[in-house]
């Protein structure tokens, strides 16, 4: 029985000793990228060709939910406030709602699955044919190359496609509310203007945006960068990339959300 | 993929994302109607603020002509003292009155200004000297209640009396 309970509390450390391990290896793999993103930096085509792929490729995705949620925050808004015979409020609701949360967080939720699984897969694939190694050899540091253009990518890219998804939402609001059931124009952007402040709404909104980019992109770089080299290892390293990167999103989502709106109107 | 064409889109993702920004911060936002950074502050002391809060407007005849950007409790006379920035475009005279609406039944508290008849303008970091509290719904309630009961107790004295 003794040795049962012994086996039980070892377990726990190692599951501790483990975890803390790897937080801590993440850590310095994250500073090792920031330190040497001065090359990806000087050489800026690296960055524009993985702003390509992280960017441009999303665009779809992030541009066709934005606006199916704005269409359904639209009659959503409506269905509920003109129960209040508040409908005119119903543009105030959609920017709202998508500047502050829906925006940042929806946006990194798409970019995280988007984009995020495909760097995870591809320095994955690197590593699992031993590219990243072979790299090495030629005195090329992976990190410098492969890994950093990749991290900055998609750090520039999540504040542009949030923003994009905040505007195509608030246009997919626009088109339920005032084309399909009436709500006049007039009083959907004037609400909307003078409920929405630049500086406690849209800036708090982006600085969402940049934190979720820092985020997503380090935990799938260092996800790909980590993952075992099989086709197996480079497949758990995928799923945990979307899984983690969720995760963490909606967890910063409510640590900023409470330090920015708390005691606001 | 060529080089050039790649450039291309992420050039025109790019300002497409620099677009949608600005979009947000003119047409969504009140960067377009609004900015504090040119204004003049006034202070008023009000009795009871009621639910007003900061960032709520300064209307005068329904124009939004500043917003409210700091409420403080002055612990010597007990008032709320409200600080607002107005914005330069609109001056006001000296003798302007200053009280506290409610837009709509349900609707937010704003601070309305009527402007008076004297020639001398109001300066940055002036006082509104004549202000109006927010009226809150508890005490006109009790009010009337205590009226009416008074009115009451005066009705039955009358009746006592005569009888």
């Amino acid at each position: 029985m003794p040795r049962r309970i012994a086996i039980g509390i070892r377990g726990i450390g190692h599951r501790v000793i483990d975890s803390t391990w790897r937080l801590g290896y993440a850590s310095r793999f994250f500073l090792l990228i920031l330190l040497k993103s001065g090359t990806s930096l000087r050489r800026f085509g690296l960055v524009i060709r993985e702003l390509y792929f992280t960017g441009v490729l999303s665009l779809i995705i992030i541009i066709v939910s934005g606006l199916f949620v704005g269409m359904v925050l639209g009659l959503q808004g409506y269905e509920t406030l003109q129960r209040f015979g508040a409908e005119s409020a119903v543009g105030t609701m959609v920017a709202l709602s998508l500047v502050r949360e829906l925006g940042p967080v929806v946006a990194a939720l798409l970019f995280a699955s988007r984009a995020g699984s495909a760097i995870t897969a591809e320095i994955g694939l690197m590593k699992a044919t031993e590219q990243l190694a072979a790299m090495e050899m030629m005195a090329v540091d992976p990190i410098a190359r492969v890994v950093a253009p990749r991290f900055w990518a998609g750090v520039i890219s999540m504040p542009f496609l949030a923003a994009m998804f905040s505007v195509v939402g608030v246009f997919g609001g626009y088109l339920v509310a005032v084309v399909l059931i009436g709500v006049d124009d007039g009083s959907f952007w004037s609400q909307m203007q003078n409920a929405v402040d630049f500086r406690y709404d849209i800036v708090n909104g982006i600085i969402k945006t940049c934190v979720f980019g820092v985020a997503v992109t380090a935990v799938a770089v260092f996800e790909g960068y980590d993952a075992s080299p099989t086709a197996e290892g480079v497949s758990g390293a995928t799923t945990r990339t979307v899984v983690t990167s969720s995760l963490v999103i909606l967890g910063l989502d409510f640590v900023l959300t409470s330090f920015m709106f708390r005691g606001m109107s | 993929m060529q080089r050039a064409t790649m450039d291309l889109w992420v050039g025109l993702f790019v300002l497409a994302g620099i677009g949608a920004l600005l979009f947000l911060a003119l047409k969504v936002g009140n960067m377009g109607t609004y900015s504090s950074a040119d204004g003049y502050t006034l202070v008023g002391n009000f009795e009871n603020i009621g639910g007003l809060k900061v960032r709520a407007p300064v209307k005068s005849a329904g124009v939004v002509v500043g917003r409210v950007t700091d409420i403080q409790l002055n612990t010597k006379t007990f008032d709320a003292a409200v600080t607002m920035n107005i914005d330069t475009r609109y001056q006001f005279p000296k003798d302007t009155f200053a009280s506290i609406l409610t837009s709509g039944l349900l609707g937010e508290q704003y601070i309305g200004l009527a402007a008076g008849g004297d020639d001398a303008l109001l300066k940055n970091g002036d006082k509104i000297m004549k202000t109006n509290s927010a009226l809150v719904l508890e005490e006109m309630i009790g009010r009337f209640l205590f009226d009416k009961a008074s009115e009451n107790k005066d009705e039955k004295n009358g009746k006592d009396d005569k009888d």
